[in-house]
């Protein structure tokens, strides 16, 4: 079986400082994959290449066999891959209900139509309503997003990833800044949505990444170090010295 | 893939009730429009609709970009000019080769001129939107005013090109002569365009206007080119200004260099942000104001363009939402029955902000006048009561209006920031307030 995301040897320079150096990763179809390593390693980076926010200097990046590498985010998207940002990034003055009904249009097939009546499309309508329940959101569907809670607007920018329907989840960060009770509900939430579907996760918070994923990818300064299941990561010796050394007690 | 057939409940479709009061207020514009100049049968105020219904169209057609799209185009009049040049050029071309096609269709023809030059310019504008599409704005604006002057075949120079709309085939024997009958034309466009303006942003491709507008970062990973979106947009504000322009070219009978410039840019810029950009209706709002001002303080006035100014300067300082959004921000205190809570505060601040306007309007009528000499004459006429722009009596009026009015109209004005503050604290309490 293809893989879901194949990176081969991708390079990313900004001017003269090499920010990603010989990145090779494998992400499997249905697979969790978290990606570990500390600030400035070069996590958020490979989120940017991967989902086309910016193009490798060198390599090659594969999503479900497609080379990916050098297209526009919203060609990405439209080959099935959708990601979340670090910092919130949703449609402020829009409602949550148009907020997801956006991420929903395109996957429908509704495109740039100006002929046909928003409201009046039962499949839109009807995934939109899924997914607002799905992020518990549903009692808020009419207040501008921009006006919802910090935990609100951080399950508002999952509904958004997965609303479109693509089997290539990237969530950057998506419990940062959360309470525990908060987080516990964003990963109850992750699991459920993410179901049969392949997941990418940067994350900071150990014991998420450790309860969610399926495999584990240790990056540091720009290079992967270690790469396998949670037991393998937590015994190599390589990712105790370079980064769990520190923060794993 | 999401499953799309599980059992959750299916949104709730509007109420009945609710699409009906929709289709009521179109029902009622257009019953108003019909009506107007019944009422209103004087020539002048014929001409003021006439010029109240393109200026309309016009707003609307800039609300595309400014407030659905978050586009600050500043050369927004060459497509309502391209036009206004298009449906110049096809009336004297109908009228000489006989061709059969009367005038209501000419401003179709006006929408397709300012779409062919969307067409044409738009991609390179759109690419970027913020500072880099209003610089751009700016200056294919000047370009294309430039032009006119230079093309003189086609723009007509500085005389411009005019036509006779008489002289084109008549409908149901209207000789579209009278402006009772270019009245119940605009009119007829107004309605098809804002109706269709309306329809665009209850659309697919109007939600993702939105979406650009708020975040065009975002929009790429949802699988839409904001670019394309842009661009379509830009398509249909061109064909719609174009229609205005239209419109204009058979009510003055002539199209000019005039109909493409800066001041056109402007003028439409400035009566979309005062109506407010956030609503539908704000740009109509805005335009109504703008052009009876224009027609009412140039009578009055010779320093009209001062109070312009001073509106806009007042409208994004103060109230950023335009008239739309001070009239909108009241909704949830009408729906909580909180409004009249307010409205005696309202009333009390009334009269020390007319009286600051009016001290206003006096100093600056006193320095106008002042400073022009005698010419323009001396006497100051504000309210019915005539004021000596050389006797220092007038000068101690306005003074006097001017300090005390912003003085007492500063402590009003606390009075109903106090009265909001209770009025949307119980509303929040019923509810009506997020």
């Amino acid at each position: 079986m293809t893989a879901a995301i194949e990176i081969n040897a991708v390079e990313k320079r900004f001017g003269n400082v090499r920010i990603i150096h010989d990145l090779n990763l494998s992400v499997a179809q249905g697979e969790r994959h978290a990606i570990i390593g500390p600030n400035g390693a070069g996590k958020s980076t490979t989120f940017n290449l991967v989902s086309g926010h910016i193009a490798p200097t060198s390599g090659e990046i594969k999503l479900n066999g497609n080379v990916i590498s050098g297209l526009r985010p919203f060609e990405i998207n439209r080959h099935g891959l959708s990601r979340s940002f670090q910092v919130t990034n949703v449609f402020a003055r829009m409602t949550v209900w148009e907020n997801i009904r956006c991420a929903v249009l395109w996957a429908t097939g509704h495109r740039y139509a100006f002929w046909k009546n928003v409201d009046n499309l039962p499949v839109v309508r009807r995934r939109t309503t899924e997914i607002l329940e799905d992020i518990h959101l549903a009692h808020r569907r009419d207040v501008p997003a921009g006006l919802l809670t910090y935990a609100e607007q951080r399950e508002l920018e999952i509904g958004i990833t997965i609303a479109g329907g693509a089997n290539v989840i990237m969530l950057d960060e998506p419990t940062a800044g959360m309470s525990r009770a908060e987080t516990e509900r964003a990963v109850a939430l992750i699991r459920r949505l993410t179901e049969g579907r392949t997941l990418v996760i940067v994350e900071h918070d150990m014991g998420v990444v450790f309860g969610l994923a399926d495999r584990i990818s240790v990056l540091v300064y720009g290079r992967i170090i270690a790469s396998g299941t949670p037991e393998e990561i937590r015994g190599d010796a390589k990712v105790r010295e370079a980064y769990l050394g520190e923060e794993a007690h | 893939m999401i499953d799309v057939t599980s059992s959750a409940p299916v949104a709730t479709i509007e109420p009945k009730g609710q699409r009906l009061r929709f289709y009521g207020i179109w029902v009622i514009a257009a019953i108003a429009l019909v009506v107007l100049p019944l009422v209103f049968s004087s020539g002048g105020s014929l001409t003021s609709f006439s010029l109240i219904g393109i200026a309309i169209i016009f707003a609307l057609s800039y609300n595309i970009l400014l407030g659905q799209t978050g586009l600050l185009s500043f050369g927004h009049a060459v497509h309502y000019g391209i036009g206004g040049f298009f449906a110049i050029h096809l009336m004297n071309a109908v009228a000489a080769r006989g061709w059969p096609i009367p005038l209501p269709f000419v401003p179709l023809v006006g929408g397709i001129g300012g779409l062919l030059l969307a067409i044409v310019i738009g991609w390179v504008m759109t690419k970027r939107a913020g500072t880099v599409f209003a610089m751009i704005s700016l200056g294919i604006g000047e370009l294309v005013a430039s032009s006119s002057l230079i093309l003189r075949s086609v723009f007509g120079g500085e005389s411009g090109i005019t036509t006779d709309r008489t002289a084109l085939p008549h409908v149901f024997g209207w000789s579209f002569g009278p402006q009772i009958q270019i009245y119940y034309l605009i009119a007829f466009w107004l309605m098809i365009s804002a109706i269709a303006m309306y329809a665009l942003t209850r659309t697919p491709l109007g939600r993702i206007c939105n979406a650009v507008r708020d975040n065009p970062e975002r929009v790429e990973f949802i699988g839409y080119d904001p670019h394309v979106v842009r661009y379509i947009a830009y398509g249909f504000a061109g064909f719609f200004a174009g229609v205005a322009g239209g419109l204009s070219a058979i009510n003055f009978e002539i199209a000019n260099s005039a109909y493409l410039g800066a001041a056109q840019s402007g003028i439409v810029l400035f009566a979309t942000f005062i109506g407010g950009t956030a609503y539908f209706f704000g740009p109509i709002l805005g335009a109504i104001l703008v052009t009876y001002l224009q027609l009412g303080l140039t009578d009055v006035t010779t320093v009209w363009q001062l109070y312009f100014g001073i509106i806009f300067i007042g409208i994004v300082m103060f109230a950023p939402g335009g008239m739309a959004g001070i009239l909108m921000m009241h909704r949830p205190l009408v729906r909580a029955g909180t409004l009249g809570m307010i409205i005696p505060s309202y009333l009390v601040a009334l009269i020390p902000t007319l009286a600051l306007a009016c001290g206003v309007i006096l100093v600056i009528e006193t320095i106008a006048r002042y400073t022009q000499g005698e010419g323009s004459g001396a006497i100051i006429n504000l309210l019915g009561i005539p004021f000596n722009a050389t006797s220092p009596l007038t000068w101690f009026a306005a003074a006097i209006l001017t300090i005390g009015g912003f003085f007492v109209a500063r402590l009003s004005w606390r009075r109903i920031a106090e009265a909001w503050d209770r009025a949307t604290t119980v509303a929040r309490d019923r509810g009506y307030l997020a």
